[in-house]
């Protein structure tokens, strides 16, 4: 490891330059244009709050839609003006403009930059035991571009023809064509301005996370005694710096295609009253570019969130993670796997059938990992001593939403019945559970964690149970109904069910699930209220208030610029030693020696003492 | 009013939560609570989970058993039977693995609740039991792929060559569809050639022309295999018909096709279900734009008779729409007259001039 002794170093030098300066670190560079990685994640995590307040506040707008047809909107003309209707409905063309912008801004800035943003940022270095990212200040720039995406795309809202709206997978010729709908027009060249930003974010976030796990891990910390976070992270910016490149060239072409006359995606079209010159494109090749990014994007959202949840049930079962190299080979399969499934989601598109059952069978592969991941979250909780701190809680939601909507994928994943199933709200409640509601737990989770460590305080406990099950079973009570309504047939992104005979019933059901969305909405407040107040007025938290084992919890309170004063910890050990039989503690930190612990010590464990020649008898002799 | 009220319950329910967050603050400072490892708290939030596990899970079976007429659509297709099999032995499969994956998940939760003094177990991993987990599910997965495999091949083969062909167009925001006519040869199309009234349009070039015809709705004959050729020419649309378990999307310059077999004419459907009222309905199940939310078109399953005097009855859409006579090459013109049943028509005869034609024919 003489690598990490080098950086290590270097960073020690690297403060010493910082301190001669310190008098100058004013408020914009310590709170704004700051390098610190807990700063940048502070960023991330604030703007992914804002956003996902904006994003839920959309859905709650189509919601009313959706629940409460012949309700009068005209209370939200002083917001949406003219896109509410003389009769106080909602434009019909501005619905889709909301579906668009929530799917987008869920996924993407939420769920992708306020998740990974957040505790890639936060948590590498910490636990892997690094004073800060290996690139500090492309670090900053990742945030900065991030933030300049999030300004585009919130711009897009103001313009005079609506933001973009041809679903949050922009499909050509309908995202391509600005007579196609207005929001195909300026507002899609916003989104795409947007998504360019974001995905130097991304690749600049990502690259750097990579870096940092690979190079700058502190002595002892092999890749096998990484928390299973930081294997998340990992390969979460792994599949990032694979897949959004491809994105960045779909998205390329199709600004060509709509900027240049080019016919990537374009052809045989006939629209507002004229045949357009383009011949020879293929609507499909963007599906396919798409999801390349697309499928791949899904677990970019939840692998992180699986990684903290990993390590939060560990910490709170008092248990260590059962089969921690099945997790890792899991999740090496899920990021290899994630690469070969994307049309999947292409069934019907007019992919030819022979590759539709080709990824019919990778796509029923990459349901074996998930469910050993499933299993193996159960077998943790098996005989534990569990304590149900809010985290804990939000986890366990976690691991019931991805089993619930993981399992509806097996449908989905099957071409023949994905026929009937494709598009309808099926799909929409399998990807909620399984994405959008796991990911979103994932997040809490970790903020409910890692707040004693991000601000030095301790977030409420009560507030915390009453945010989680009204959260939880709000959930269940928004998307579970949504099965059935897709059983029915119901298809996405319709504006309402009136026109059809087919889809008059189940506006009870539409009710029920608005009314349930509005709850669920507003319970989020409840954290907010508890989040904001205790960042300034919540009681200090002790050192190490979870029990747990991690290198971040050897840190000060309030770790300042480098993590550590003195020098980084060593690791002895891998992180889940939870409850080690002759143990007096129910933990034992990666840091302690396995020489200070003869009593716990596992027969490999000694066994690997021996080999390694260190003076057992003499540490044994000083503990005892 | 209603406004009022709302807004004062919910100034309360913030009052509630505010004071029950002091209140408990304070508590936990008397009570030294932040020391101690747990609170009560700990064994309520476990049995909550109980409370939500059975409760959910009833609101679950009930809700199941008692509303499947609901939200399981009739069926009207041979292909549609082999799908819904599927689903639900998938469902069937799944539902166990969700029951008692859900059951352990919240069992656990209650049953190894933290507890003074108890230890948990140092179990870090079991080969056998992992190794079991994977293959279970991997061979489980399999056959479900494999049956699944297989109705996708036979869905997705060639149409048998007597299948009833109907080509079917999208656009921003209604559905055209065209038969073949007499001859049963649909004929070329150019998106070039299309205008107000030729909205599909047809090329009047190809002799096939000029017998297809274009009604306001489908008709299907029931029991026969159906073909339909599908298009857009706009954006993408998707042919989605619930009912007949039939979804393929209507791309622009990539013509699609999905072929399938009615199983109930429509007056089948309306006796089962009990709604003389009843239509197959054809959706749009694609994001489209502006209208895509009333893209309806209907489907009438006819008994073959029926269907096939309904078939003989339609008149070709060149006979309907004259002028476009002159788009027809010279040397067709008289074939087109004849084999769009034009002649017949005196209407058209005085538009087209056909009569002084055949008059000074006549007259020599
Ligand atoms: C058990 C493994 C899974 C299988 C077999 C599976 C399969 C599928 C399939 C076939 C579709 C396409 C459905 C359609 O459009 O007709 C789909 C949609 C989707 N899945 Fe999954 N899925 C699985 C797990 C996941 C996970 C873990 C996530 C995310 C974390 C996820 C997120 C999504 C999303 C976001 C969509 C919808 C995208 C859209 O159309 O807007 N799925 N899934
Ligand atoms: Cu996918
Ligand atoms: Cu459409």
């Amino acid at each position: 490891m003489s690598t990490t002794a080098v950086h290590t170093n270097e960073h020690i030098g690297h403060d010493d330059a910082h301190d001669h300066e310190h008098h100058e670190l004013n408020f914009v560079e310590k709170y704004i244009f700051s390098t610190d990685h807990k700063t940048i994640a502070k960023q991330f995590l604030i703007t992914g709050i804002i956003w996902a307040l904006i994003g839920g506040g959309l859905s709650i707008i189509f919601r009313l839609q959706l629940g409460f047809p012949d309700m009068n909107l005209e209370w939200l003309r002083p917001i949406l003006g003219k896109w509410i209707t003389s009769t106080g409905q909602i434009d019909s063309e501005f619905y889709l403009a909301l579906v668009t912008m929530h799917g987008t801004i869920m996924v993407f800035f939420v769920l992708t930059a306020g998740l990974s943003g957040t505790f890639s940022n936060f948590l590498i270095p910490l636990q892997i035991g690094a004073r800060d990212m290996a690139s500090g200040f492309l670090n900053m720039l990742s945030y900065w571009f991030f933030f300049v995406s999030g300004v585009v795309m919130f711009i897009s809202f103001f313009i005079e023809t609506g933001p973009a709206s041809a679903g949050w997978t922009v499909y050509p010729p309908l995202s391509a064509l600005p007579t196609a709908m207005q929001g195909s027009g300026l507002g899609m060249t916003l989104w795409l301005v947007a998504m360019v930003f974001f995905i130097v974010s991304s690749l600049l976030g990502g690259i750097n996370y990579v870096t940092t796990v690979i190079n700058l891990r502190t002595q002892g910390m092999s890749f096998f005694r990484l928390p299973l976070t930081i294997w998340a992270f990992f390969l979460t910016a792994v599949i990032g710096i694979l897949s959004f490149p491809v994105l960045f060239s779909a998205a390329l072409l199709l600004v060509f295609d709509r900027s240049f006359g080019t016919s990537f995606y374009l052809s045989d079209i006939y629209i507002g009253g004229e045949a357009l010159p383009n011949v020879g494109g293929s609507p499909i090749l963007y599906q396919h570019l798409f999801w390349f990014l697309g499928h791949p994007e899904v677990y970019i959202v939840i692998l992180p969130a699986l990684g903290i949840t990993s390590e939060v049930i560990a910490t709170n079962s008092r248990k260590p993670i059962f089969g921690y190299k099945a997790m890792i080979l899991s999740l090496l399969g899920i990021t290899i796997l994630s690469f070969v499934v994307w049309a999947h989601h292409m069934f019907v598109s007019g992919l030819s059938p022979f590759l539709g059952s080709i990824f019919m069978f990778l796509t029923l592969i990459i349901a074996v990992p998930s469910a050993v991941k499933a299993f193996n979250y159960l077998t943790t909780l098996w005989r534990g001593n569990i304590i149900f701190t809010p985290a804990m809680l939000f986890s366990i939601g976690l691991v019931s939403f991805f089993i619930s909507g993981g399992l509806t994928g097996i449908f989905l994943g099957n071409s023949a019945v994905d026929i009937n199933l494709h598009d309808t709200y099926f799909v929409v409640a399998h990807f909620h559970l399984v994405m959008g509601s796991a990911s979103f737990f994932g997040m809490m989770a970790g903020i409910y964690h890692w707040f004693p460590k991000m601000f030095g305080r301790m977030m409420n406990d009560k507030l915390g149970y009453i945010h989680f099950w009204l959260t939880f079973v709000g959930v269940y009570l928004v998307f579970f109904p949504l099965h059935y309504i897709g059983m029915a047939g119901f298809p996405r992104r319709y504006y309402s069910f009136t026109n059809f005979d087919a889809f008059q019933d189940f506006t009870d059901l539409n009710t029920f699930v608005s009314v349930a969305a509005i709850i669920t909405f507003s319970a989020q407040f409840i954290f907010l209220f508890n989040f904001f107040y205790n960042i300034f007025r919540g009681r200090k938290a002790p050192a190490n208030p979870w029990g747990s084992n991690t290198l971040e919890w050897t840190t000060p309170r309030v770790p300042g610029h480098g993590n550590w004063e003195g020098d980084i910890p060593k690791v002895y050990r891998w992180p889940y030693d939870y409850s080690k039989p002759g143990a007096p503690e129910d933990f034992i930190p990666q840091h302690i020696p396995l020489t200070e612990t003869p009593e716990s010590n596992l027969p490999h464990e000694v066994e690997q003492l021996k080999e390694e020649g260190i003076e057992v008898k003499a540490a044994n002799a000083g503990k005892s | 009013m209603f406004n009022a009220v709302v807004i004062i319950g919910l100034i309360l329910v913030a009052i509630i939560l505010f004071t029950l967050f002091r209140v408990s603050t304070l508590v936990d400072v008397l009570k030294g609570n932040s020391k101690k490892k747990v609170t009560k708290s700990n064994g309520v939030n476990a049995g909550l989970g109980i409370v939500f596990l059975i409760g959910g899970l009833l609101l679950f079976f009930i809700y199941s058993y008692t509303e499947f007429d609901r939200y399981n659509l009739p069926l009207a297709s041979e292909h549609g039977a082999v799908t819904d099999q599927l689903f639900w032995v998938t469902m069937a499969i799944t539902g166990i693995v969700f029951v008692i994956t859900q059951i352990l998940l919240f069992g656990f939760g209650w049953k190894y609740r933290y507890k003074e003094g108890n230890q948990a177990l140092f179990y870090p991993d079991n080969n056998k039991l992992e190794m079991m987990w994977t293959i279970v599910p991997a061979i489980v997965l399999t056959l479900l792929i494999f049956s699944g495999w297989r109705a996708w091949v036979s869905i997705t083969d060639k149409a048998p060559d007597e299948a009833e062909v109907v080509e079917v167009m999208g656009y921003q925001f209604a559905w055209s569809v065209r038969y073949p006519g007499k001859d049963k040869q649909l004929g070329d199309f150019d998106f070039r050639l299309i205008d107000a009234e030729n909205a599909m349009g047809m090329d009047f070039k190809d002799k096939a022309s000029f017998d297809d015809f274009i009604p306001r709705e489908i008709h299907v004959p029931k029991g026969k295999p159906v073909k339909f050729n599908i298009r857009a020419r706009d954006v993408i649309h998707s042919v989605y018909a619930p009912h007949f378990r039939l979804q393929m999307n209507a791309v622009p310059g990539m013509p699609t096709t999905f072929w399938f077999t009615p199983t109930k004419s429509t007056q089948d459907m309306r006796e089962e279900t009990g709604n003389p009222e009843f239509n197959y309905e054809l959706v749009c199940n694609k994001i489209c734009g502006k209208g895509h939310f009333a893209m309806r078109y209907l489907i009438v399953v006819d008994e073959p008779a029926d269907y096939y005097k309904w078939y003989n009855e339609q008149q070709a859409w060149l006979a309907k729409n004259p002028s476009y006579l002159s788009s027809v090459p010279q040397h067709l013109k008289e074939v087109a007259i004849i084999s769009s049943g034009m002649e017949n028509n005196p209407e058209v005869q005085a538009v087209t001039g056909l009569e002084e034609e055949e008059e000074m024919v006549g007259a020599f």
